[in-house]
Order: C-alpha cells, then structure tokens, then sequence
C-alpha cells in the first residue's frame, strides 16, 4: 500500500476525480472504437510508423490543438477565479499549479508543436525536397515531444502538477519548498521533449542546407524557410542549456545535489540565468516562424512579392543573434547593478530595430497589392498593430530603471500574451487555415472562419488591454486572488470575458473543421488560394514523394513566376524515387522514454535502469540495422501522377 | 544509391553527406551543452560550502594518464581514418581497437578518480562545487561510455559488411565524435585540473 | 473595419473611465525613486502610442486603398524589391527612437541606483527587510528595533533597504515609492527608496513564492522624523525583546499579524554576507553561508 501512496494527488479536489474519470472514459472509448472499427492495423502503419514528414507534421497539428484545448482551460479557470474579488472557485495551491502548467503547456506543448507542424508540413515542400534529411530521426522527435506532452499531461492525475510557476524558480522549486513530485514532471517531461526539439533542429537545418532543389540558392528560400532555418539554428544552440539547467535542477531534486538550493554554496541565481539563456531565444523560436508564415499570406492575398526580401532576412539573423545577449532583461530586479542593467537595456531595446524594419516591410507588401480579406489575411491584418503594441510594450519593459515597476506584474503579463498571441497563436490560426486544403484536400469555412476570427480578436483585446492598467495599479501576477479594497476587480472581470470570448473563438474553428468536413467541396485544385511559393507546386493532396520531378528554381517565388512568366518548373524525365521506409522504433522508444520519466518522477529506480537499458537496446538496433529504403518505379509515378491530374 | 566515386567513401552518396553535416551541427550543440556545464562550474566553482576545496581534492598522476590516454587514442583514431581511406580494413579495425582500448583504459582511471573524491569526502551532495565538478566530468564520462559501445559496433560492422560507404560513413561520424570528446578533455584538462591546483 | 474600430475606442473610453476613478499607483508617486520611474513611464508611453498610431495609420490607409474591391479587375500589383531610401527611413527612425530611450534608460538606472535625490545631505536610514514565507521582517539595526509585516519610515530621508530572503525568491514592491528588487537566501540586495508625503502605503512581495504568496503584504506608514523618533522611543518602551526562540518560531511558514519587538535578529543571525559584487568576482572565500538560510 505505501508504494501506491506516491502517486496519490497531494492535493484533490471534486474537478480532478472527474477529470480522472474522463481520461479513463476518453481512453476506453478510443481503444474499444480502434477495436471495433478494427482501425489499429492502419494506425500503426498509417501513422505511429510513419517518417513521412507530412503526416508527422499533422500529428504535431492535432497534439498541439490537443494542447491548445488544455492550457486554454487553464487560461479560463484563472480567469474565472481572478474575475471578482476574494473568488473562492480555486485555492491557492491548484492556482499555483494551473499558472504552472498554463504556461509550460501553451510554451513547450502547444506552441513548440504547433511550429514544428508547419515546418514539417512546409520545409520540404517549399525546398523541393522528397522528405527531411533524416526522415527517421524526425519521427523519434515526434514521439519524444509526445511522450514528453503525455508525461507532463498525467502530473494533475498522478502524484500531482508542479506548482512553482513555469519558470520554476529555485529554491521555490527545490525539494524545501516543493515536496511534491510535480516539478520532477516538470524537469523530466520538458527534458524529454526539449530533447526532441534539439533533434528537430538538427535535422531542419541539415535538411534546409543540403536538400535545396536545383537552382534554389539560400537567398531564393521562401520567407517561411528561411525563419524556420534561423528557428532551428536558435534551437540548436539554445536547447542544450535547458538540457544542463534542467539535468542539474533534476539532480537536485532527485539526489539532493547542491546546485541551486541555498546551502552548501548552491546559488539559486543561476537557475535563473540558465533559463533565460534558453528562454529568451525559445520566444524567437516560436515567433520568427509565425513571422515566415505571416510573410508567406501577406503577398498572397496582396497579390504582390515580399518587399525587402534581403531586409527581412538579414533582421532576422539579427534578431537571432540579439536574442542569445538579452537574458537578464528577465530579471533587472536582481540587484546586478546599474552597468549590467544598462547594457542589457540597450541589447533589449535593439530588438526593436530589426522587428520595425520586418513590420514595415509586411505593411509595404500590401502597398499597391490588391487586399483580399480571407480568413488567414485577417489574421495578418490584425496581427500588426496588436504585435506591434505588444513590441512597443517590450521596449517600454526594456527601461530596466521602470521595469522595477513593471516586473512580475499584469503589465508583464499582458505584455507577452500581446506578443504570442497576435505574434504566434494567429499566426498559427493563420497558417491553420492558409494550408488547410493543401494537406486536407477541402476549404475552410470562411464564414465561420471570420467569426472565430472576431472572437478571437476582440477577445484578446478585452483579455489582455486590461492588465497593462491593472498592472500599473500594483496588481501583481500569479496572486490566487485578492480583496476588494484594491480596485481590481471591474478590470479583471472584462478580462474575464474576454477570455470567455476568446474561448468561443477556439470552439467556432474547431466547429469550423467539423462543418467543413461535411460540407466543402473536395473539387479546390491544388492551388486555391492563387498562392506563390514552391508548396503549391505540387498536387492536392500530396503524393507520398512530394514532386514527381524536381522543381527548378529561379527565384524565391518560382511557382509564382512559373504562373506568371511562363518558368519551366518541371523539365526531363521521371527518374525511380527513393523513399525511406517506416519504422516503429522511434514510436517504440518514445514510449520507452515515458516509462523511463516516469519511473525518474517517481523515483523508481528498477523499472527506469530497465528502460534506459531499453532506449540503449533501441540505438544500438538501429546502428545494425541495415535500412536502404525502398524504390519507387517509374511507372508507379506515371499512374500517381495520372490519378491525381496531370502530371507535375 | 547514387555513389559518387570522386568523393572519399564516406563522402560517397548524399545520404553520407548529409549525415556528416548533420552531426557536425550536432557537435555544435555539444558545445553548447559542455559549454554550459562550464559555465556553472565557473560560477560554483568557489562555493564549496563546507566541502574541500579544488585544490584540496585534485591529484595530478590520473588526470595526467586520463590525458595523455586519451590525446594518445584521438592520435590512434586518426590514424584509423587514414588507413579506412586507403581501404585497408585490417590496419583501420586494429587502430580502432587501440582507440577504444584507450577509452576504455581512461574510464576505468576516471572511476578510480571518482572512488577518490568519494573517500576524501567530495560527494555528488557535498557542495555547489562538487555537484558541479562531478556533473561536468560525468557528462563528459558518459560520452566516452556511449562511445565505446558505439565503437565497438562500428568495428563489428566494418568487420562484418566491410568497408562500404555506409560503414565507412559510420566510422568517419565516430572519430568526429571521439576528437571532440578529446577537445572537450582539454578544457577540462586546462580549465577545471590545472586552473584548480593552481 | 469600421465596426471594429468603433468597438475599439468604445472599450477604449470604458477602461479610461474605470481607471479614472483613481490614479494608478505606480503613476501616483509619493518618493522621488517612484517620482523618476513614472516619469519614465510616462515618456516611453507618449513615444510609444505615437509609433502605434504611425502603424495603424499606414495599415489603415493601406488596407483601405489597395483593397481588391477599390481596383479594376485587370489590375495586376507591381513587383517591388525595396527601395534604399525607404528601408534607410525604416531602420533610422526606429534607431534614433530606441537611442533616445537607451539614453534614458541608462540614466535613470543611475538614478534608481543610487540614493534618492533631494535630501543628499540627510544620513539614510537603513533597514533589513527579509522575508520567510510568507511575511517580511524588517530590522532597523541602529534603532534596535524588529517589525513583521509593517513598517514605519520617516519621510525626506534617503532609505536604505538591505534585502534578503528565509527561503524563496521574493521582491520587495512599495509601488507609490519606487520599484522593486529580489531578495535572496544567499546574498544581499540594495534598494533605494525615499518618501516626500507623509501617509499609508501598500508595500507586498512582487515574486511568487508559493502557496502563501497573495497575501504576502504588508504596510508602509511615512510620517515625520519626530513622529519616527516618537515611535521608535514608544517601542522601546512597551515592546518584548525578539529572541532567538521566538525568531525561529516566526519562520514557520504561514502569516502572521503585525508584530514589534526590541532588538533585532541580525544579532544572533547575521544577514548573508554575500553582495551581488562579490559573487561577480566569483568569491572564493568557503566560509558557511548556510547557518542563516533558516532551514
């Protein structure tokens, strides 16, 4: 019986039984209906074997909205709880735990994933390229961020969520002030799935640098390759330090290790910096890629070319470089100084530079176009005076002498959501429904579309405008309530509403998808958006080799210029193409890893040698192994080719 | 499979190439990670609480053979690639044993080193200093650990399938990896041993 | 667009009439440290809202002219690779904007930093502010006096707060007179802080420091140096001792009401004798640090 103790919920309440309940439910419904629509043969060859990076790219689509759906609960219970004075619907210490893991969702596992999915989707497409460099390694990314997402998705039903903030600051997230197990979670699932994302990186670059069709030299890569291209150079050399901070947090709780506890010469301080060294450039990990998709709508539905290609690449190596040098803007308040809060001031506010040229450019590229206001437009369009306030709000953060009245209060929060959420989450919205046909073969409702749109948008603003005032009024974040007397309560009930709309917003897309299904018609064409970059080349919906033929590019806009100018896209002849084949290994070992998490939370030593030995018995498989691929013949092209209209 | 005979062999295909690229870049972020791990040192270097001191705990003989084992099987590894471009299988097998033989002679000082630090009472928990010191050298540890076992199936590999351009691109990966285990040896070396007795 | 706007600036005059009702209280200075930062504020706002407009301005304009339905159907949109002089525009006024307010910024860090300006001449007055959780203590070495979740100041005299922390992170925050700063279990943070009225101000910890943490506040009361002379001689007087015993038994975590004693914990439990230069310096003095951090 005292084995079973540890994974007891410290803390229970009447929501956590139900939610117990209901993953149970979820989870008997989905294996009792994969058995009787007997579909478990298709899932795992459709798709837990899979290293197409297509579908491995709608995997991450679907657990990123998955995602989405938890943290924005978590949004809605804080909001719902902060919308009137002394509110008594959550206490304090599930507060704390809903803070928490609100953010590492939304960050690592709803944002992380969601960029991931449009790389997948996009980079070898607009590349021109059969797959990613390493189709199988790609896969294990997937199920490591997925073992990683799951892990961290059990802590509030077994042993408990982590509850010192998604910055998990020491020693509060020490083994003094945090007994529970929740922020072993923390640092054992994030370790996980940061191990994938490094994976990721390595593999995106290697792909964007060698995998280029003919003729596509680096300053003719479409906008969106080229962001994710800088992303991915940031995850390579960004993620590495969480790997460290996160393995030297774990070991002091798990071996009771004196990295950053407050005896024997720990030094909680640098937690901090550790995690702002990755955390800093993990934000322009998930915004430059929302910047390359917004690059990639904008001239479509302006019918016009990006103005300032080379601007708008050069001030993203910028902003990359910039954002390995401004970490300690995070944290002014430590007491460094004046000089070091001077320097990192000015790095802080030179971000800005770069960020205006990328905003001017966008708006430049509507000058003498010809606007369209689709669903993924709108989306653009609103995305640059919210964006833009939430840049200028950085830059007023950037003040350090100010910042000591703005840090850790609801300024700083609106702050960042005013970033992420114009920046990041639209542009994710947008994109969502930019590709939708691309990859599912129907439209978007644009009806629906718009109205989710508006939702959103005016959700937003009522959400977050509010706590930049009631931050200047001395409202702290991360407080569970707080009285009457401080004059809060009118602005966080709007707040409160405007989460609620925002909330209408995401159920009005996800209805949107379900009634589209239904309804839209399958006859689009590959190219329904009269779009212009290389990913429309090819034909909807996608053949398992992407192209046929390799594209042959003359600019960063080929297909455009191929509809335009009459460019030859496609020349010679079909040659044999080689694929790689599945493998359930890396589906294999990402189960592996979750065992083995597992067992670290819990400090369950036998079971978590026996998987690592496991994950060991997996490399060492795949170094024998010997793996050439498979063909596919000529004449099987011809045939795709001629079912799916024409060939290309 | 395209092979491209102009090319060294494990140059030879564009998968080849591809994965060199790919692990160079993944040598970059070693370097971040090592990196990092000295960075903390650096910063708890001092704070030893009320543990020994750097200087109280270093010995110089192992970490003397640790290194001059260690450069030495970077030296014979070279070696091994030279012969693999050659094509002589025997000669680049033999090296390679020598290599890991090395290795495995630099963890086995490596652990008496810990055994060590254990008996003069530098634990894992001791201080900011120690956890620091050991996370550092275990990390490093770990690679030469993972190493060996990599090592060692390369050569049942080559010796197996001979030198093709997959085996040959295997081999080429695996003395990257172990020259840059080596480099990471000498910051430890210079940085951690010698800065500490000082 | 239209109805969107309209909505905007609707919710736009709703907020300003809810925040109407009172000043904001970082806006609402009562000190000098406070006095700079609001101004700050203030500046970077007024820039701020001017590049916002500028922005909106353009896009509204733009989207309004280019719009598909303003052209003729065969209007085919140029192709444009940029122009020199209108990327020079975009790089240069944002780079004279962020050099402005990096100027200022880097003066006032000096400012925040160093004693308040106004009343140079006075001697500062100097408290140890730490807190356990969830309440701050603050000692006042040279009355030889302790307080636990209140605090009396005098006003036009430089202060002089020495921060440090019985467990997490925390911040020391009184929004009317100045920012805030960390306190921490290892070492000790300086915070310069001044009052010009006297009055009741809210002082809390900023930084969540667990399940305690919303209530972690505590009040500020500025008056006249003879009222504070009049305090501290009244405390002598009627208040208890504060022993080590009690000391320990006030680190307990949990709240606790307003409380006074004579004496100080400093003297049987020193503050961390780190300050932010000598870790930077990277200190290799081994003495314990670990006999204060209560624990």
């Amino acid at each position: 019986m005292e084995f079973f103790e540890r994974f007891a919920i410290p803390h229970p309440s009447p929501a956590i039984y139900a939610s117990m309940v209901a993953i149970a439910l979820v989870t008997i419904g989905i294996i009792a209906g994969l058995t009787y629509f007997k579909k478990w043969g298709y899932l795992w060859r459709e798709w837990l074997t899979t290293v197409d990076h297509k579908k491995i790219g709608i995997m991450y689509l679907i657990s990123a909205l998955l995602m989405l759906f938890r943290g924005g609960v978590d949004a809605i219970m804080m909001r719902a709880q902060l919308s009137v004075p002394d509110a008594e619907l959550l206490d304090a210490q599930h507060y704390n735990e809903i803070f928490t893991t609100h953010g590492v969702v939304m960050i690592i596992f709803m944002a992380m994933p969601f960029i991931f999915a449009f790389m997948n989707l996009l980079v070898p497409l607009q590349i021109g390229a059969r797959d990613v460099a390493f189709p199988r390694l790609n896969a294990l990314s997937f199920w490591l961020f997925f073992a990683g997402a799951m892990l961290f998705n059990i802590s509030f039903v077994i042993g408990g969520s982590p509850d010192a903030g998604w910055t998990s600051y020491f020693p509060l997230a020490g083994n003094d002030f945090s007994q529970h197990v929740g922020t072993n979670y923390y640092m054992i699932a994030i370790q996980i799935s940061g191990i994938g994302s490094l994976m990721t990186g390595i593999n995106m670059c290697t792909t964007i640098l060698k995998m280029r069709a003919p003729g596509m030299t680096l300053m003719k890569m479409p906008m969106f390759t080229w962001s994710a291209f800088i992303a991915n150079l940031i995850i390579v050399f960004a993620f590495p330090v969480l790997t460290v901070a996160l393995l030297m947090g774990t070991t002091d709780r798990l071996f009771a290790t004196n990295f950053f506890t407050s005896d024997n010469g720990g030094m909680d301080m640098l937690w901090a910096n550790f995690f702002w060294i990755w955390g800093h450039p993990e934000v322009y990990i998930l915004i430059l890629p929302a910047f390359g998709l917004y690059s990639e709508i904008i001239p479509t539905f302006s019918r016009r070319n990006l103005y300032g290609y080379k601007p708008m690449v050069w001030s993203m190596v910028l902003i990359s470089f910039l954002s390995f040098l401004v970490w300690t803007h995070h944290f002014f308040t430590m007491g460094q100084g004046a000089l070091t809060n001077s320097i990192f001031s000015i790095t802080t506010m030179a971000i800005a530079v770069p960020t205006g040229v990328k905003i001017f450019n966008w708006l430049f590229t509507m000058y003498k176009g010809k606007i369209r206001f689709t669903v993924p437009m709108l989306y653009s369009v609103a995305f640059i005076p919210l964006f833009t306030v939430g840049g200028v709000t950085g830059v007023m953060l950037a003040m350090s002498a100010a910042d000591y009245q703005y840090h850790n209060t609801m300024f700083l929060v609106a702050h960042f959501h005013n970033t992420i959420i114009p920046g990041v989450v639209f542009a994710m919205l947008a994109g969502l429904t930019y590709y939708w046909p691309k990859f599912f073969g129907f439209m978007l409702n644009e009806k629906i579309g718009k109205w989710a749109f508006w939702s959103l948008t005016i959700g937003f603003v009522l959400a977050f405008f509010p706590m930049y005032i009631t931050g200047l009024d001395g409202q702290a974040r991360r407080m569970y309530t707080y009285s009457e007397a401080t004059g809060f309560g009118p602005l966080n009930m709007v707040s409160f509403i405007g989460a609620a709309i925002m909330a209408i917003g995401f159920v009005l897309i996800l209805w949107n998808v379900f009634y589209s299904f239904k309804n839209s018609s399958r006859e689009i064409g590959s190219d329904p958006w009269d779009a212009r970059s290389l990913e429309w080349a090819t034909h909807t919906p996608i053949p398992e080799y992407n192209f046929a033929r390799l594209p042959h590019v003359n600019s960063s806009e080929a297909f455009w210029d191929a509809k335009m100018n009459g460019h030859q896209l496609f020349r010679g002849e079909y040659e044999e193409i080689h694929m790689p084949s599945s493998s359930g290994v890396p589906f294999i070992m990402g189960m592996i890893f979750f065992v083995a998490g597992f067992s670290f939370v819990f400090s369950l030593w036998i079971p978590a040698v026996i998987a690592l030995l496991g994950i060991f018995f997996c490399m060492a498989l795949r170094s024998f192994e010997k793996d050439d691929g498979y063909h596919i013949s000529v004449e099987e092209i011809k045939e795709t080719e001629r079912k799916l209209g024409g060939a290309k | 499979m395209k092979i491209d005979h102009s090319q060294p062999l494990e140059y030879s295909t564009h998968q080849n190439q591809l994965n060199i690229l790919g692990f160079w870049i993944f040598l970059g972020a070693e370097i971040m990670l090592f990196g990092t791990l000295f960075m903390g040192y650096f910063t708890l270097e001092g704070r030893t609480g009320a543990g020994p001191t750097p200087a109280q705990i270093f010995e110089i003989t192992p970490v003397l053979i640790e290194t001059f084992v260690l450069l030495t099987s970077s030296f014979t590894i070279g070696l091994g690639i030279h012969a693999m471009r050659l094509g002589r299988k025997n000669a680049m097998l033999s090296f390679f044993a020598i290599t890991l033989l090395l290795g495995l002679v630099f963890l086995g000082v490596e652990i008496y080193e810990f055994m060590h630090y254990y008996h003069v009472g530098a634990t894992y928990q001791t201080s900011a200093f120690t956890a620091a010191l050991l996370t550092t050298l275990g990390t490093h540890g770990a690679h030469v650990t993972l190493g060996l076992f990599w090592g060692l199936f390369i050569i049942l590999q080559v010796k197996k399938r001979g030198l093709t351009p997959q085996t040959a691109n295997k081999s080429f990966i695996f003395s990257l990896y172990w020259h840059f285990l080596d480099v990471v040896w000498i910051f430890i070396f210079s940085f951690i041993y010698l800065k500490g007795m000082m | 667009m239209k109805k969107k706007w309209a909505f905007l600036s609707s919710m736009l005059a709703f907020v300003l009439v809810l925040a109407g009702c009172e000043p904001l209280m970082v806006l609402d200075p009562k000190g000098p440290q406070a006095a700079q930062q609001a101004s700050d504020i203030m500046l970077s706002i007024g820039i701020m809202s001017f590049i916002v407009i500028a922005v909106l301005t353009i896009l509204v304009v733009i989207l309004f002219k280019y719009r598909a339905s303003n052209q003729p159907d065969d209007y085919e949109p140029p192709h444009i690779e940029g122009n020199k002089w209108v990327e020079a525009l975009c790089i240069g006024i944002p780079v004279l904007i962020v050099a402005f307010l990096s100027f200022m910024s880097v003066k006032s860090n000096y400012i925040v930093e160093s004693a308040p300006v106004g009343y140079e001449n006075e001697e500062p007055l100097v408290v140890y502010a730490s807190s356990s959780n969830w309440k701050w203590h603050f000692s006042y070495p040279e009355e030889g006096i302790e307080t636990v979740n209140y605090l009396y100041i005098p006003t036009d005299r430089p202060l002089e707060f020495k921060l440090y922390s019985f467990g997490p992170i925390t911040s020391f925050w009184i929004p009317q007179l100045g920012g805030q700063k960390y306190a921490m279990a290892d070492m000790v943070t300086t915070l310069h802080l001044g009052a010009d009225e006297p009055g009741e101000y809210v002082g809390r910890n900023a930084n969540f420091s667990g399940k305690g943490f919303a209530e972690n506040t505590f009040n500020v009361t500025a008056m006249s140096q003879t009222e504070f002379d009049e305090w501290v001689q009244e405390v002598h007087e009627k208040a208890e001792p504060l022993t080590e015993e009690k000391f320990d038994e006030l680190l307990e975590p949990g709240h606790l009401g307003q409380m006074t004693f004579t004496g100080t914990h400093l003297e049987f439990s020193p503050a961390p004798e780190h300050t932010h230069n000598d870790v930077s310096e990277e200190g290799n003095d081994s003495e314990e640090e670990s006999d204060h951090s209560g624990h």
